[in-house]
C-alpha cells in the first residue's frame, strides 16, 4: 500500500509538469505579454527601446524554456502574475473565489448522491417495472438537455414565475445556492443514475445472489449486506469520474446565476482577454481534477479488499 | 445479464426481432431531422435575418410558430436555419475526432513502441483537464467563431476514440487470423485495413453515435458563452444567449432554440442507444 501511494505520487509529477507546461504555453500562444498589455491599457505608445527594456527587465526576452522554469519557480511561491484588467495578484484572487465554487460543487454532489443512489437501486431492483421505465425516461430527458437550458428553465419556473428563489445570487447564501446546485445535480444525476442502476444489475446477476435466494435469505438482506456493499466501489468511482464534467459545467452555470466562484471568474476573464486569470483557472482545475482522481484510486484500494490484499492492479 | 430472470428462446427471439424496427424508426427520425436541416432555407417561412421592428417580441402564433425576437425576426425560421450551424458543425466535429482518434489508436495498438507511449502520454494529459475547462481556454485563445469552437472541442475529445481503437486493436492483434494474414504475405497496411479496421469499427461507431448528443451540447455551450458562432449567425446556443436577458418577459426567445437542442440531442441519443444495442447486444442490458 505504502509503495503504491509513493508510486502514484511519483507518477503525478510528469502529469503536473505537463499541465503547467500546457497552461504556460497557451499563454504564450496568445501572443500577448504583460508589457504589450500594459501599453494597450494605458493607451500610450512607447518607443521600441523602452518596450524592449521593460521586456528584458521581466525576463520576457529569454528563451521559452527559461521563461517556463522561471514561471514555474514563481508558481511554487504562489506568484502567478497580475491580472491584466484589475492589476490584482492572480493567485490570491483565484483562492478568494474558490470557496464559493467548492460549496456549489459539494452541494450538487450531495444532491446527486441523494437523488441517484436510491433511485438507481430502485430501478435496478424493480427492473422493467413502471418505476424503472419512469426513472429511465427522466434520466434520458436529463441527459439530453444542456445545462444552460436546464438553468434557464429552472430560473424561469422557480425564480421568475414562482418567485421562490432569487434570480441573481446575492452572496453565497443558502437560498442562492439551490438553483445552481439543482441545475448541476440534474445533469450529473441523469448520467450517474444509469451507471448506479447498471452496477447494481450487474451485481444482482451474479451466482451468489441466486444462491442466497435458494437458501431462503431475505432479499433485502442480500441486497443491502452483499449486493450494495459490493457495488459501492464501482458507484464511488463513477461518482468521482463525473466530477470532471461537473468542474467544467460550473463555468456556464455560475455565470448564468451570477454565482461568484471561479467559473464565473473564468468566463468574465475570457471575455476581457485576461490571460493570467484564465491560465490560473485552467491549471488549477486540472490539478484539482487529477488530485480527485488520485484520491479515488487510493480509496479504491482501501475499500476493496481484493485489490488491497491480492496486490492485483486495478 | 437479465437480473436472474429466465428468458425463453422464444422471448429472446422476439426481443431480437423487435430491435430492427426500432433501429429503422430512429434512423428514419434522424433522416427527417437531417433533411429538414439541409432544406432549412426552403422550409423556413420567413427570411431568418430580416429585421422588422414593428413585429418585435410577438408571442408564438399561427403566423409565427415560435414568435419573434427583439428585431422582429421569425424565430421558427431562425431555429430551422440555426440547425444547419448546430447540427452540421457537430457532425463535422464528431467525424474529425473519430477518424483522427481511430487512426492514432490503431497505429498505437498495432505498432506499439515509442509511438504508442508518446501518443498515450499526450492523451493522458488531454484527459487530465476536466471536461469543458480546457475547451474554454482554447476557444478563448482562438477568439471565438464556430470553426474555432470545433477545433477547441476536437483538441480535448479525440483521446477517447484513440483509447477505444487502441484497446480493440490490441485485442485483435494477436488473434490467429491476423497472424495467418501476415504469414500469407499481407503487409501491415493491408492487415490493418482489411482485417483490423472492420473488426474494431463497431465499438468506434457506437462511441461516435453516443457522442453526438454530448458534443452538440458542448458546442452550443461554447456558443452560449459567445465563444462559438458569432452574433448575426443563427445558431441555437447563441440565440439562447441573446435571449437570456429577456427571459422574464419574452421566454419564448430562449425556450424555442432550447427545445430545438433538446429534441435534436434526444433523437441522436435514441439512435445512439439503438445502434449500440444492435451492434453490441451483450451490453444492451448493462448500461
Amino acid at each position: 500500500m505504502k509503495n503504491y501511494v509513493v508510486r502514484r505520487l511519483l507518477q503525478l509529477i510528469p502529469i503536473l509538469l505537463a499541465i503547467t507546461f500546457l497552461s504556460f504555453g497557451m499563454m504564450r500562444l496568445a501572443g500577448s505579454d504583460t508589457v504589450q498589455q500594459k501599453m494597450e491599457n494605458t493607451g500610450s505608445s512607447a518607443p521600441q527601446e523602452v518596450i524592449d527594456a521593460a521586456r528584458a527587465e521581466l525576463g520576457l526576452d529569454k528563451p521559452f524554456l527559461t521563461q517556463y522554469f522561471a514561471w514555474l519557480g514563481n508558481l511554487l511561491r504562489g506568484d502567478m502574475g497580475r491580472s491584466y484588467v484589475s492589476g490584482r495578484e492572480v493567485f490570491p484572487y483565484f483562492v478568494s473565489k474558490l470557496p464559493a465554487t467548492l460549496l456549489l460543487t459539494a452541494a450538487s454532489i450531495l444532491l446527486t448522491v441523494v437523488i441517484s443512489i436510491p433511485l438507481g437501486v430502485l430501478a435496478a431492483v424493480k427492473q422493467n417495472s413502471a418505476a424503472d421505465y419512469l426513472i429511465r425516461v427522466c434520466s434520458f430527458v436529463g441527459n439530453s438537455m444542456p445545462n444552460f437550458f436546464v438553468a434557464l428553465l429552472l430560473m424561469y419556473l422557480f425564480a421568475i414565475r414562482l418567485d421562490w428563489f432569487p434570480v441573481i445570487a446575492n452572496g453565497t447564501g443558502l437560498q442562492s445556492v439551490v438553483l445552481p446546485a439543482v441545475t448541476l445535480a440534474i445533469a450529473m444525476s441523469a448520467k450517474y443514475l444509469r451507471q448506479v442502476r447498471a452496477a447494481i444489475l450487474d451485481e444482482l446477476s451474479k451466482d451468489y445472489v441466486t444462491g442466497a435466494r435458494a437458501r431462503g435469505v431475505k432479499f433485502s438482506v442480500t441486497m443491502w449486506r452483499s449486493v450494495f456493499k459490493a457495488s459501492l466501489v464501482t458507484i464511488l468511482t463513477l461518482l468521482t469520474l463525473s466530477t470532471g464534467s461537473l468542474l467544467g459545467g460550473t463555468a456556464i452555470v455560475e455565470s448564468i446565476f451570477m454565482w461568484d466562484g471561479v467559473g464565473k471568474m473564468a468566463v468574465d476573464a475570457i471575455h476581457m482577454r485576461d490571460y493570467p486569470v484564465i491560465q490560473a483557472y485552467v491549471m488549477w482545475m486540472a490539478i484539482i481534477y487529477v488530485l480527485v482522481n488520485l484520491v479515488t484510486d487510493l480509496s479504491y484500494r482501501v475499500l476493496d479488499p481484493r485489490i488491497r490484499l491480492g496486490g492485483m492492479e486495478p | 445479464m437479465n437480473g436472474g430472470k429466465p428468458v425463453t428462446v422464444r422471448k429472446a427471439k422476439i426481443r431480437r426481432d423487435l430491435r430492427r424496427p426500432r433501429l429503422f424508426f430512429f434512423l428514419g427520425l434522424t433522416a427527417v431531422l437531417l433533411l429538414a436541416t439541409i432544406f432549412a432555407d426552403k422550409l423556413a417561412p420567413y427570411d431568418p435575418y430580416l429585421q422588422n421592428y414593428e413585429i418585435s417580441f410577438q408571442p408564438p402564433s399561427a403566423e409565427h410558430l415560435m414568435g419573434t425576437d427583439r428585431y422582429g425576426r421569425d424565430l421558427f425560421s431562425r431555429v430551422l436555419v440555426g440547425a444547419q450551424t448546430s447540427i452540421f458543425s457537430t457532425l463535422a466535429l464528431v467525424g474529425i475526432i473519430s477518424v483522427f482518434g481511430t487512426v492514432v489508436g490503431v497505429s498505437c495498438g498495432y505498432f506499439g513502441g515509442r509511438l504508442d507511449s508518446i501518443a498515450m502520454r499526450v492523451s493522458d494529459v488531454c484527459l487530465a483537464f476536466p471536461g469543458l475547462v480546457f475547451a474554454l481556454a482554447v476557444a478563448a485563445l482562438l477568439n471565438g467563431g464556430i470553426v474555432n469552437a470545433v477545433i477547441a472541442l476536437a483538441v480535448i475529445s479525440w483521446p477517447k476514440y484513440a483509447r477505444v481503437a487502441r484497446s480493440q486493436t490490441l485485442a485483435q492483434k494477436d488473434s490467429p487470423y491476423i497472424q495467418a494474414a501476415l504469414l500469407a504475405g499481407g503487409t501491415p497496411a493491408q492487415v490493418i485495413v482489411r482485417h483490423i479496421l472492420p473488426n474494431i469499427l463497431g465499438p468506434v461507431l457506437v462511441t461516435a453515435m453516443l457522442d453526438i448528443g454530448t458534443m452538440m451540447m458542448e458546442l452550443a455551450g461554447l456558443s452560449f458563452l459567445n465563444l462559438g458562432a458569432q452574433a448575426p449567425t443563427a445558431e441555437w446556443g447563441n440565440m439562447m444567449s441573446a435571449g437570456r436577458s429577456m427571459l422574464q418577459i419574452y421566454p419564448w426567445v430562449v425556450l424555442s432554440p432550447g427545445l430545438a437542442i433538446f429534441i435534436t440531442v434526444a433523437v441522436f441519443n435514441l439512435l445512439g442507444d439503438t445502434v449500440r444495442d444492435y451492434i453490441d447486444p451483450k451490453n444492451s442490458r448493462v448500461k
